[in-house]
């Protein structure tokens, strides 16, 4: 992405929310997002995901220029490529977990089995279960699964240990860390805790729309290696 | 400072605005409730006080009796009968009238004036012109609608046929009186203004004319207070049973009040009927809003609580709540109630002949009308209401727990694996809450009940005709003599241009007596094996009169308590006047009063009569049709033609008008509910679905597949709404064929698929145009806010 800027106009109000990104990610490349709270992290991730549009700059992906889409290429553009994880999980209450991952397999051209991408999240067990009866860490796993089934390019990641402890915390990330390596999603983790960094290839903070550090982080820790 | 508004108020309108859509699809349902309620009873409170001041103003009559001819003098006897306030006597006398512009002869029934002055009873009111003079035979006023129809002027000339020779009757005046408020062409069921008239002539020029010379054959009497109407009649039977008398009769069965009062019930049924279904399903979408507004202030009413505020401000905010909603629907009622109730009256005033209309602010009608719509809505409220108001504070104000889904239920295994996801969302929200998608279901199915069961009229109508005119009454011309006449005037309409068949027939005025039950009617003698008159029997089969015995309708064998095989007293109020002791044969079923048939010759052996006839039916040449219309006019005492195509045309004529009009009004109601219902629980679903939709389109569905798991619900719901409906409809159509019918009618339930189809196609157009609007809101959900937050 090129010269990202982004300014939203609340009533009289212009706040700039980016101001000038230059970024390039490597295809399978583990990011961390760091930053404090209105840094910019969670709009660049929503112009990432074909959510949000700049208001100067270009996004491409796989050579083409998100930024020219329109409202249903976007649709699109999420559909084949974006997983996405919330930090509430966000699922379907009515669907149990394989049904959840089954929601989107279905719209999918070439997706994982339900139960297999539950396996991969070490959720084999309680496929039949509705979010209600999950735990929020077991939700969010198949939050997980359900990002990971369509075999996204993009895995992109809001906060997604943000309403966890962090024993459960660190069974989410390493369902992204296993889902990062055998399918080869280049994944986005935007997060406050500094903890999480430890994991990925690279970090990035932003601070006030722009770009204040980045890191190329030397070995790779085990989720299971962080602490917060 | 204590504003004028507490801050609870303030929050309810601002709750009420926040929710305007919503409350704007009850708003209308309940207007058209209330406004219905207020059309009909209005209208109906119009009707009566200006019929009332019509009556009361130009003296209708009490009493009516018909003779066949009885002196003068006889008026001292009636007048001293006690009860009577005043008589008069008078000579009435149906004619047939030659009108250039019309292809088949048309008909007057000639009324006498008093010499001098202005009747006693039954007094003109003249629009136009003057009153005829007493010297001048030929003058006459004539009817209103008669006077409409043809464009006649004082001045105008009417050619008549009297006694078998041909008239001028010059009109020298235009006017009415309470007598013809509702008048029907000859053989027709509907009015017919052109073929039918009514002349008032001074009396010297008719004695004359009908050789009825110090003699009279119509009496009109009017009651002291107090008198006992049946007491009357019956002295009047007795006095004027030697000169023909057919029996004296009260305003409940005289022809025009009979029919206006038959009209008024069906308007009562209406506002009966009809508004509940508004109302009910108001109050249900009432109870629907409520519920989600007050799960979605869960944590408000905890926090209002907390504060203090008891259990009964929080159940009375509310309440208060759904009856503000209501009052904005009154309102609106109100305005459409006030101009409907004047378009009905005045389309009853094409039909209804009366002077003027008063209209009258019937505030019962207003009363009624709100009341009702505040207690549903209260009704509707009550449960959320409640439910608010036994909140534990400190429960409420922690999030609501989470909803617990179950697998399976009401669905079969084998259906359930077959469905994608987005469809097991639909069917698994239906079957978690299922009293509210019954309650939508029930909601949409009411406005398809309403459309079926209020246009089924229109099939019956048509059910109605093809009956009468295709499988009954199936003779080209029906003719009627002045007076009774031998077999030869058989052979003489059978020499008319374009006669092929004559089929005399004989009507006897008579009274029925079985038990304590007496009805006076009449008893039409045809020919047992009648290719111009047929019957339909209890199976609907069409067949011909008994040979032997009596063959009843059904209404008038019930108004007898009579069945096959009882003996009835018949008194036949003609000629000797014999007492009969006869048989019930037969009983068939017709839709229009209370006839009785015989067989002709079987009357002749009873009656002891020899081949005497009143009138016959005729088949005619279709192409001679005109020429013996021209020909049947100058035959002497041929009192009334009556041609079934005219009338058939009429009858069509006048429900294409109706059908139009009332298709228009109905689709547009009963499309308000199901557009009513279906926007309410669409909204309601996006309020609770908004963030699972939202999250979806971030997953990348698109805006069509999230509409699908919003509106697939309600669109399931309207597919089983309607065949639901259309068994309610029926149902409900019964209702109204019970309660609409009166002595004078009987209608027939019919329903043709066409209506149960144009029904569901409004309940489809109606739902699909609410669901669009709900769907526009799909493209503003906000995609980035549900990453963020938590429900």
């Amino acid at each position: 992405m090129h010269g990202l800027t982004k300014v939203y106009q609340t009533g009289a109000v212009k706040v700039h929310a980016l101001r000038g990104i230059d970024l390039t990610i490597e295809t399978g490349e583990l990011i961390v997002l760091l930053g404090a709270s209105g840094s910019g992290k969670s709009t660049l991730l929503n112009i990432i995901g074909g959510l949000d549009s700049p208001t100067t700059g270009r996004v491409s992906f796989l050579g083409e220029d998100i930024t020219e889409y329109g409202p249903s290429a976007l649709t699109q553009f999420r559909r084949a490529h974006v997983g996405f994880i919330f930090q509430f999980y966000n699922l379907v209450p009515s669907l149990t977990a394989r049904e959840n991952v089954a929601l989107v397999t279905e719209i999918s051209s070439n997706p994982i089995a339900p139960e297999e991408a539950l396996r991969m999240v070490g959720l084999g067990e309680r496929i039949h279960h509705f979010p209600a009866q999950l735990s929020g860490g077991e939700q969010q796993r198949v939050a997980v699964a359900r990002a990971i089934a369509k075999r996204p390019n993009l895995l992109l990641c809001d906060e997604p240990t943000g309403a966890l402890d962090s024993k459960t915390g660190v069974q989410v990330l390493e369902a992204l860390k296993t889902v990062n390596e055998e399918l080869g999603a280049t994944t986005l983790i935007i997060t406050h805790n500094i903890g999480i960094a430890e994991m990925a290839d690279r970090v990035i903070r932003l601070s006030d729309g722009m770009i204040s550090e980045e890191r190329q982080m030397g070995r790779r820790r085990l989720p299971s290696e962080l602490s917060w | 400072m204590v504003g004028f508004l507490s801050a609870l108020d303030r929050k309810l309108l601002r709750d009420l605005w926040r929710l305007r859509g919503q409350g704007l699809a009850v708003g209308i349902i309940i207007a058209c409730g209330v406004g219905i309620m207020i059309m009909a009873l209005g209208s109906l409170a119009s009707l009566q006080e200006s019929r009332s001041t019509y009556y009361e103003r130009y003296r209708f009559a009490d009493v009516f009796a018909d003779v066949k001819r009885a002196p003068n003098h006889i008026l001292a006897d009636v007048r001293d009968i006690p009860g009577v306030k005043s008589a008069e006597t008078r000579i009435t006398r149906i004619v047939t009238l030659d009108i250039e512009a019309l292809r088949e002869p048309a008909n007057a029934q000639l009324v006498s004036l008093p010499n001098e002055g202005r009747p006693i009873l039954n007094d003109l009111i003249l629009y136009e012109g003057r009153w005829p003079d007493l010297l001048r035979t030929e003058e006459a006023i004539i009817s209103r609608a008669f006077a409409e129809a043809h464009d006649y002027h004082p001045g105008d000339r009417v050619r008549a046929v009297l006694n078998g020779r041909a008239q001028d009757i010059e009109v020298v005046g235009i006017g009415d009186s309470p007598e013809f408020v509702w008048t029907l062409g000859i053989g027709s069921l509907l009015p017919d203004d052109k073929r039918f008239g009514v002349f008032w002539m001074r009396r010297q020029s008719l004695e004359r004319t009908f050789e009825l010379d110090g003699a009279f054959n119509s009496l009109t009497v009017s009651l002291l207070p107090g008198a006992i109407e049946q007491d009357v009649i019956d002295q009047l039977d007795r006095l004027l049973a030697p000169y023909g008398a057919i029996g004296a009769y009260g305003r409940d069965t005289q022809f025009s009040n009979a029919f206006v009062e038959s009209e008024m019930g069906q308007m009562v049924a209406m506002a009966r009927i009809i508004p509940p279904i508004f109302l009910i399903v108001s109050a249900f979408l009432i109870h629907a809003i409520l519920s989600r507004l007050i799960a979605v202030e869960r944590q408000q009413i905890g926090l209002l609580k907390a504060f203090g505020f008891t259990n009964r401000e929080v159940a009375s905010h509310y309440i208060k709540m759904a009856v503000v909603l209501s009052l904005f629907g009154v309102l609106g009622g109100i305005l459409i109630g006030r101009q409907l109730a004047r378009l009905a009256t005045h389309i009853y005033s094409d039909t209804m002949r009366f002077p003027e209309i008063i209209q009258v602010v019937d505030s019962t009608a207003y009363a009624s009308g709100t009341s009702a719509a505040i207690l549903a809505a209260i009704l509707g409220a009550l449960s959320a209401a409640l439910k608010a108001a036994s909140l534990k504070p400190a429960e409420a104000m922690n999030p609501a727990p989470p909803t617990i889904y179950k697998r399976g239920g009401l669905i079969p295994a084998w259906v359930a694996s077959r469905l994608d996801e987005p469809t097991r969302m639909i069917v698994r929200h239906i079957t978690r809450w299922p009293a509210r998608a019954a309650m939508t279901m029930f909601g949409i199915a009411a406005s398809m009940a309403l459309l079926v069961g209020t246009l089924f009229a229109f099939d019956s109508t048509e059910e109605m005709i093809e009956t009468i005119y295709y499988r009954t009454d199936v003779f080209d011309a029906a003719v009627t003599f002045a007076d009774t006449k031998d077999y030869e005037s058989v052979s003489e309409l059978k020499r008319l241009p374009g006669v092929l068949d004559v089929e005399p027939i004989r009507d006897v005025y008579v009274r029925f007596h079985h038990g304590l039950h007496t009805e006076r009617g009449s008893i039409t003698a045809i020919q047992v094996r009648s290719e111009s008159k047929r019957l339909i029997d209890a199976e609907g089969r069409v067949v011909g009169v008994a040979e032997t015995g009596l063959t009843l309708s059904s209404r008038l064998a019930e108004m007898l308590d009579v069945g096959i095989g009882e003996w009835v007293t018949v008194e036949v109020l003609e000629g000797r006047r014999p007492v009969v002791e006869l048989p019930v044969t037969a009983i068939v079923e017709e839709y229009i009063g209370y006839a009785a048939y015989m067989n002709l010759e079987e009357i002749g052996r009873q009656l002891g009569e020899v081949r005497i006839i009143s009138g016959a039916y005729l088949k005619l040449d279709p192409d001679q049709s005109t020429a013996f219309s021209d020909a049947v006019l100058d035959r002497p005492q041929v009192a009334s033609v009556a041609l079934r195509s005219a009338v058939i045309d009429t009858f069509n004529e006048t429900l294409e008008e109706t059908i139009s009009i009332m298709m228009t009004i109905y689709s547009l109601i009963g499309g308000a509910i199901a557009a009513g219902v279906v926007y309410n629980a669409a909204r309601i679903s996006l309020t609770e679905r908004g963030r699972e939709l939202a999250s979806l389109r971030v997953l990348g569905f698109t805006r069509g597949e999230a509409a699908y798991i919003l509106l697939g619900e309600q669109a399931l719901l309207v597919l089983v709404a309607i065949p639901v409906g259309a068994l309610l409809g029926a149902g409900f159509a019964q209702l109204i064929v019970i309660g609409m019918s009166t002595d004078l009618y009987r209608v027939p339930y019919a329903m043709a698929p066409s209506t149960r189809g144009f029904a569901a196609i409004v309940v489809l157009i109606a739902s699909i145009g609410a669901a669009a609007l709900v769907a526009q809101r799909i493209r503003n959900l906000d995609l980035i806010e549900v990453l963020k937050t938590r429900e």
